[in-house]
């Protein structure tokens, strides 16, 4: 495989910038074992001229309920039953929503949106009416917002930059990932007062700094677990935000989900980077199952555009650990994965 | 100490200071689910909320999504805020005013004695008159017939412009209020842009401007609130300078008060014992300051505050809008909350 990605690097001047960080991202767990599964034909069932655009963000609730927040001409939050039925779009014309991240449930059912593109975390009940705000939206008065370059602004207690995903602790604090232009992790307490941070605008590659914190949830004991992107690791972070461990074997640190019941697993993607570039399907597109220390127990798919397979997977839902949902960018879709870890096989050498 | 007062006024800057010490605390209570509004719609930051005759209660909010235009021979905005309509009890009623040319940026409403409504837009740079049923009967300034694509900096006000002088006529720069006296003069806070008070009379003639940007008397850091007594008095609130600023009906500076924080947003009650409203609102990225509403007779003196910054019921966020048509029975618009609180005063 370096070889080939080498010869095609001689060939193709683009490439090889991009080889160095694809070789990074292969994991660098070797010899797992495969988890067998089957994706849900048909999972969600949309109404005629309804549509998924970029189906970032995927959520249940307790009731087995579906949302999904996806990149549509408008940002969008629809809700499906737990047999995939379309029930209801909520927060329609919302002015917290302009570019979908990531929708959460908490243990109440209220359901939560990270919109990057209005830098607001949105609090709905589970009628879906507003309950809280976190962040501000940057007012229109200010004018086009050209795509910054330069250093990163000082990181603000209540402003977020770009923010990506939330979490909660057993209390009810808040931990926000924030984001592609700060690189930290922030904790609320449950009215949304500023309480702590990890990291700051700054990216950093030391423990507790954080390069494109892209995903995060909370363990019932209070620990968070950060799926650092860009520097290829997922970090856990004890309740005060103080550095525990890093889990740097499984790829890229795209998303991570902390599955529920009495014993809790850790799901992370080693997700197929955007593009598609040639070599990439080949050592990417994993999701591994993991105890929460660390140790991993499993791993299953496989980067493809064909149903089964994954096109960047953002997001994963793992409330029951053997019933993965998937939410997909680049192929605007979500597929109910059912894991069969009884039937696990041994690992094959071929990677 | 002069290279030191910038610094202070920007520390200060928005109320991070408390305001006077020793104002007693009224007690009060919010309402839970002031207003009920369909499935499908959305309040989003909260310019201005208003109360007519009958309590129908109007809410200027910025709902998001302004669309500018790409593929034009200059770059065109428009949509961005709605207007809303609930009956006295908070049910939704209607939107007035959908797809207006002029709502993009809600800044207030306001609600005159005979019930026209008054919309302010801060991006639009126009004031709006509404019948009671939601016709367009006056318009002052006029909306910028595109934006600047990448938008320039506002231009600042003229260098050494004096105080008193103001701009001319109704060319608005992120105009924030309206008020008008018995006689149906015009009041506009002009605002953030242009840092002035403009007066016209009631069929919209320009009568005069004052005011410029500074810290003198009769000048403003911002005029972000406007209000007018029985007496023809206004009432300016000058949030960067920490006071509201008392003018006679013709402009000229009577008295400043200054012991009430920044205040943001201000409203004189009806009736023969007048009081004036005023808060000290928290600055957008920041609820662990400031929060609290101020209760005063109309010569500055503080009868009781009340409330703190938050996101709780009976917390405030950003407040933008008081109506007080009801001495002790307020409606306060949040920015930073989304919402609007029905607030009783013990």
């Amino acid at each position: 495989m370096q070889r080939s990605l080498t010869s095609v690097c001689a060939a193709a001047l683009l490439l090889c910038a991009a080889a160095p960080a694809l070789a990074q991202q292969k994991a660098k767990a070797q010899n797992v074992p495969e988890i067998p599964y089957t994706s849900v034909p048909n999972f969600l069932k949309l109404p005629p001229g309804e549509y998924l655009g970029e189906s970032v963000g995927v959520a249940t609730n307790s009731k087995g309920h579906i949302f999904v927040y996806h990149r549509s001409a408008n940002t969008r939050l629809f809700e499906f039953d737990e047999n995939g039925n379309f029930l209801k779009e909520i927060g329609k014309g919302y002015y917290g929503f302009e570019f979908a991240h990531s929708v959460r449930v908490d243990p109440q059912d209220n359901i939560w949106t990270v919109d990057e593109g209005t830098n607001m975390v949105t609090k709905f009940s589970p009628e879906g009416k507003v309950l809280m705000v976190l962040g501000r939206r940057p007012p229109a008065v200010a004018g086009v917002v050209a795509t910054p370059t330069g250093p990163n602004k000082p990181a603000e207690k209540y402003i977020f930059c770009r923010p990506t995903d939330v979490g909660w602790d057993p209390q009810g604090n808040i931990f926000v990932s924030d984001g592609y232009c700060n690189n930290r992790v922030v904790k609320f307490d449950k009215n949304g007062r500023f309480l702590a941070q990890a990291g700051s605008e700054k990216a950093g590659k030391g423990p507790g700094e954080f390069t494109l914190p892209h995903g995060l949830q909370v363990d019932r004991q209070g620990n968070v677990y950060v799926a650092d992107r860009t520097n290829i690791r997922y970090q856990v972070l004890d309740n005060d935000l103080k550095p525990k461990a890093i889990y740097d074997q499984v790829g890229v640190g795209w998303t991570a989900c902390v599955s529920q019941g009495p014993h809790q697993y850790l799901f992370a993607s080693n997700s197929n980077p955007n593009g598609n570039q040639p070599g990439t399907w080949a050592i990417t597109g994993e999701i591994y199952k993991m105890e929460l220390d660390g140790t991993i127990i499993g791993k299953f798919g496989h980067a493809s555009k064909e149903f089964g397979g994954f096109q960047v997977v953002h997001m994963m839902d793992c409330r029951n650990p053997d019933e993965i949902v998937v939410g997909e960018i680049e192929s605007w879709r979500v597929q109910k994965l059912i894991l069969q870890p009884q039937n696990m096989k041994k690992a094959s050498t071929a990677q | 100490m002069k290279r030191l007062l910038p610094l202070l006024l920007a520390a200060t800057f928005f109320g991070a200071l408390p305001a006077a010490a020793q104002v007693p605390e009224i007690a009060f209570d919010s309402a839970a689910n002031a207003l009920t509004l369909p499935d499908d719609v959305y309040l989003g930051e909260v310019g201005g909320v208003a109360t007519n005759s009958k309590g129908d209660i109007f809410v200027y909010t910025r709902t998001g999504h302004p669309t500018l235009t790409i593929g034009a021979a200059r770059g065109f905005v428009h949509g961005g805020s709605r207007l809303f309509q609930f009956d006295r009890n908070g049910k939704f009623v209607r939107e007035i005013g959908k797809d207006s040319y002029a709502f993009v940026f809600a800044q207030q409403v306001r609600i005159d004695p005979q019930d026209n409504i008054w919309a302010v837009d801060q991006m639009t740079n126009t004031v709006l008159k509404l019948d009671p049923e939601g016709r367009v009967l006056m318009i002052l300034g006029r909306k910028p017939e595109a934006v600047f694509v990448p938008v320039r900096t506002p231009a600042a006000p003229a260098a050494g412009q004096a105080a008193g002088v103001g701009a001319p006529t109704d060319v608005f720069n992120r105009p924030t209020d309206v008020a008008w006296d018995s006689a149906g003069n015009i009041f506009v806070a002009d605002g953030v842009g242009n840092t002035r008070v403009a007066k016209f009379d009631k069929n919209g003639v320009f009568v005069k401007s004052w005011g410029s940007k500074g810290t003198e008397p009769g000048q403003f850091g911002s005029a972000r609130a406007i209000a007018v007594d029985a007496q023809g008095n206004v009432y300016v609130a000058d949030p960067q300078n920490k006071r509201i600023q008392v003018f006679d009906n013709n402009g000229t500076f009577k008295t400043a008060i200054t012991n009430v924080g920044s205040p943001q947003a201000l409203c004189i009650t009806p009736g023969p014992n007048q009081v004036l409203y005023s808060s000290n609102s928290n600055p957008p990225n920041d609820i662990d300051v400031a929060g609290d509403i101020y209760k005063l007779k109309l010569d500055g003196t503080v009868i009781g505050k009340f409330g703190k910054a938050g996101r709780l019921p009976k917390e405030f966020n950003f407040v933008n809008a008081i109506d007080c048509r009801t001495e002790n029975g307020l409606l306060v618009g949040e920015i930073g909350n989304l919402r609007v609180q029905k607030i009783a005063l013990h």
